[in-house]
């Protein structure tokens, strides 16, 4: 480390402290919220200390919502593990379909074979509502509409180009030379593919996978409008807390919290592969 | 030595489409005997590396086809083509220790661990990596990177053993005693190998025979001694040989029953019509304009000769290399005392007929190599 002095090394805590707690805080005052009732969280001004209550997680788990109009049936936990069912199968089929193609992309010139990558990668400029209208009248007439096929179909276009584009550059990272050597020592190309250039490219392809995940995780319209309560992920469950007899802000946070833990958990259980992959893929000599 | 191990026919390749895409390397034409040490010799973008890709099978034919002892395999997969390479980038496998890297190949051929470290050890000694065997390629020096992919080739049983550019980045004393041990390793053993090189040393110490190629063109494919004493161009008399070849456009005459070989700046060589062999006079006097090539320590200095003016002076420690203005460009030669001349110093010097490489002023083909037709 260069030589820093006492001064400067206060400055850079206090900047840094500034920071995190500049970001965090949404984040921090959502968990304390989903903790409270909709009366300690609506007082004004509003107030760091609060008896914690678990009435909301409660109600989340068991699906009974008690409102001052009465009781009300949420669909929580299926849409939680909607969530996690439709954003695991979407990403598994991204990755099945796109690390082969962003292999074939990077490694092979074929004529065309930039136009093919720009088309799967220009899925992401169209607007989603733009393409949602007939994309819902041809689910209907093909009978896709509020299926889980169809929906984990809808969600490629979220995750193969992100999944492709990312992974193709780790491919072109990877010296072809080291490919070249492993099959001219006696290999096909798909055991080249499989034992080295799969492992060479693992911590982009999981970092990739990472993005697309909860890139498919947050979406939102997709599922508002090609799915019906029983096959509909958080984020559109969520409308159900805005109730005839006001918005549940304390349901929501709690919600919100359980739905953004497997994506952090994910997040950091995977980012120490992540850093220790990039360090130790150090290809170059 | 007559079984042939590689046969290239009729190959061209390019890069883009068919005749129309770039021209990497047209028309090349080679037979390599079993045995035989080839060196493929030329600069940057000359089309040797694309020949040994083409080998190799990492590029397409694009026409053309490629014997390996015998078998049609340029249509082939790499895997089936049965040849081991060396890389220019070196190319080792980053999650394996160098023992790992290096014994790779004989795990996947399936033999037994005890003959496979026994090789991986002769290998090692020979190479002088005995001791990074457990290191990994990021932890060690471009050098010993190149060794380790050097002896992951050689350690191969092949028909046909690769190198690209093997030892570029050793040091030279190391590079000299590797020379040699590789050689001798190659010969004892029987291997084929074709070594891609731009270093004409090395293409001299290792090969017994040198493909020239200049622009995707073979120039000349022949021994080192026969490519530096009858070089088949222009290009090939230049490109080979240290200091280069001195080259002069010449306007053939006579005078007075002598042979004139004008050159710029109103300078001439005369000799004596019988100084030539009738056949090279009779290929002189029928032209009228010739290039002439003189190599560097061909050239004497004596009072009779024609003048120049010295330009540079070098003592390199064991010769001394002289520039000179001569002739509207520059003359080499060099003396193997050390010479006292400075700058600006006029001296006179004398090229014997023996010694002087004609070729022709259009094509640049030879016409003759001293006293021989080419």
């Amino acid at each position: 480390m260069e030589h820093t002095s006492l001064l400067e090394r206060i400055l850079r805590g206090a900047a840094l402290t500034l920071v995190v707690i500049f970001f965090m805080f949404p984040i921090v005052w959502i968990f304390m919220m989903s903790f409270q009732t909709n009366e300690t969280i609506l007082r004004i001004p509003p107030q760091l200390i609060f008896e914690p209550t678990l009435a909301n997680y409660t109600a989340l788990i068991t699906g009974k919502l008690i409102t001052a109009a009465g009781t009300l049936d949420i669909a929580f936990m299926r849409n939680l593990w909607n969530s996690v069912f439709l954003s695991t199968t979407s990403v598994a089929v991204s990755l099945l379909l796109g690390v082969p193609a962003a292999y074939a992309f990077a490694r092979h010139k074929f004529r065309g074979s930039e136009d093919i990558a720009f088309t799967l990668l220009s899925f992401k400029f169209a607007p989603a509502l733009l393409v949602l209208l007939p994309l819902t009248l041809y689910f209907q007439k093909l009978g896709l509409a509020n299926t889980y096929i169809g929906l984990i179909w809808v969600y490629q276009l979220i995750c193969l180009p992100l999944i492709l584009w990312i992974v193709r550059g780790y491919f072109e990272d990877i010296p072809a030379d080291i490919e070249y050597a492993y099959r001219i020592g006696g290999h096909s190309w798909f055991a080249t593919f499989r034992k080295i250039a799969l492992p060479l490219a693992g911590p982009g392809i999981a970092a990739a996978g990472l993005l697309a995940f909860i890139f498919a995780w947050n979406n939102f319209v997709f599922a508002l409008v090609l799915a019906s309560a029983d096959k509909q992920p958080v984020t559109v469950g969520a409308l159900a807390f805005i109730t005839s007899s006001g918005i549940q802000y304390g349901q929501i946070s709690a919600a919100i919290v359980l739905s953004i833990t497997p994506t952090l958990a994910l997040a950091l259980y995977a980012q120490r592969y992540l850093v220790e992959g990039l360090s130790l893929g150090a290809v170059k000599g | 030595m007559s079984q042939s191990a590689l046969t290239i026919s009729g190959v061209d390749k390019f890069y883009g489409p068919i005749d129309r895409g770039v021209h990497a390397v047209k028309n090349l034409t080679m037979e390599i005997a079993k045995g035989e040490i080839v060196a493929l010799l030329g600069s940057s973008g000359c089309g040797k590396t694309s020949t040994l890709r083409m080998i190799a099978g990492f590029e397409e034919v694009s026409r053309g086809t490629i014997s390996v002892a015998g078998r049609k395999v340029h249509t082939l997969a790499p895997v089936k083509r049965n040849v081991a390479m060396a890389f220019e980038g070196y190319s080792l496998y980053p999650p394996l220790t160098v023992r790992e890297n290096m014994a790779f190949a004989l795990k996947a051929a399936r033999l037994p661990k005890s003959e496979v470290d026994a090789k991986v050890a002769s290998i090692a000694k020979l190479l002088e990596i005995e001791d990074i065997l457990e290191r990994y390629p990021s932890s060690i020096s471009g050098g010993q990177q190149q060794r380790a992919s050097l002896g992951r080739a050689l350690i191969r049983e092949a028909d046909l053993h690769l190198l690209d550019e093997p030892m570029g980045q050793l040091e030279p004393q190391l590079r000299a005693v590797l020379r040699g041990r590789i050689k001798h390793f190659i010969k004892e053993r029987g291997l084929t190998a074709i070594l891609v090189t731009h270093d004409q040393t090395e293409a001299n110490a290792l090969a017994d025979r040198i493909a020239v190629m200049e622009g995707g063109v073979l120039q000349q494919f022949d021994t080192p001694d026969r490519i530096k004493e009858r070089p088949a161009n222009l290009f090939t008399g230049t490109f080979v040989g240290e200091p280069p070849m001195n080259v002069f456009e010449a306007y053939v005459g006579t005078t007075a029953g002598r042979i004139n070989l004008r050159l710029p700046d109103g300078l001439s060589l005369d000799y004596d019509k019988d100084a030539f062999s009738a056949p090279v006079r009779d290929q002189l006097l029928s032209r009228e304009r010739v290039v002439i090539g003189i190599r560097p320590y061909a050239v004497r200095r004596s009072k009779e000769g024609v003048p120049a003016r010295v330009s540079a002076n070098q003592w390199l420690g064991d010769q001394t290399h002289i520039a000179a203005d001569f002739a509207g460009g520059s003359l080499v030669l060099v003396e193997h005392d050390r010479t006292r001349l400075d700058l600006g110093a006029p001296i006179n010097v004398s090229i014997d007929p023996k010694n002087l490489h004609v070729f022709d002023q259009a094509s640049g083909e030879a016409i003759s190599h001293g006293m021989e037709l080419a």
